[in-house]
């Protein structure tokens, strides 16, 4: 695992945590969109912590399926996870909430499940995969 | 009833979530290294290749019908049930279904870290 590759698992996470909490506090910002006035969804889009919230989720998406070409799924979606980790802690430092015991301990499973799976190897090989796809399969 | 409806919005959630990440999967492993093919052919060639799979859309279109699914469910159950059972359920859901149809090899540290990260995602969001 080079570094490119490292930084590609990084930008997973973070582009995960920002974008959701952009988007989240754009949506409080905006309020309710009712199924009756869909327009609502436009005014969304407009405010400016949604709409750098969704180019932050695109990245995540891009950094996502990147990660997924050359590590497996069940590799790739604990690394995914740390985001979780990075929200509660910029939730307690940056914005000073109070992040409670049972909170930590989640962060302590996830941060340990993370730490387990990087301990091991990215991608399965499959002796019996060569000629399948159009892919530069390794 | 309420229930009934919540929990099945949570299921909906989890399996077409499940089936978009295993479809993601295996459209990205034919599409190849993503940062080697674009070293030697360039971004548009990885951008063609990559939309013009087709599990590459019917993923994207299964983890779209997951968000509504999620609206559906975040409107029915509380979003601190909702939220953490869905997440959670799909990574023990994804672990058996990665081994399954990708055959990727779940041994058990693997099994440890999906279980204690969907731990840790229902006592973070709880």
């Amino acid at each position: 695992m080079d570094l490119r590759k490292n930084l590609v698992l990084g930008g997973v996470a973070v582009f995960a945590a920002s974008g959701d909490s952009m988007l989240s506090h754009g949506m409080k910002q905006v309020g309710s969109i009712s199924i009756h006035h869909l327009q609502g969804v436009i005014f969304a889009i407009l405010n400016p912590w949604v709409a750098v919230g969704i180019i932050l989720l695109l990245g995540f998406f891009a950094t996502y399926t990147t990660a997924l070409s050359w590590a497996d799924l069940t590799y790739v979606l604990p690394a995914s996870s740390l985001g979780y980790v990075l929200v509660a802690l910029v939730a307690k430092f940056f914005l000073h909430e109070h992040v409670s015991a049972t909170r930590w301990m989640g962060i302590a499973l996830i941060t340990g499940g993370v730490g387990f799976v990087a301990g091991g190897p990215a991608l399965t090989q499959h002796p019996d995969h060569g000629g399948e796809g159009s892919g530069v399969q390794r | 009833m309420r229930t009934i409806y919540t929990w099945s919005a949570i299921l909906a959630v989890v399996i077409s979530s499940v089936v978009g990440d295993v479809v993601l999967a295996h459209a990205m492993k034919q599409v190849g290294d993503v940062g080697d093919l674009w070293r030697k052919k360039g971004l548009v060639v990885v951008i063609r290749r990559t939309v013009g799979n087709p599990g590459f859309s019917l993923g994207v279109l299964a983890m779209a019908v997951s968000f509504f699914c999620l609206l559906f469910g975040l409107s029915w159950g509380d979003v601190s049930l909702v939220a953490p059972a869905a997440a959670s359920l799909t990574f023990i859901g994804n672990a058996v279904a990665a081994r399954i149809f990708l055959h990727e090899r779940v041994d058990r540290r693997r099994w440890i870290a999906a279980s204690m990260v969907a731990a840790g995602v229902a006592l973070l969001a709880g």
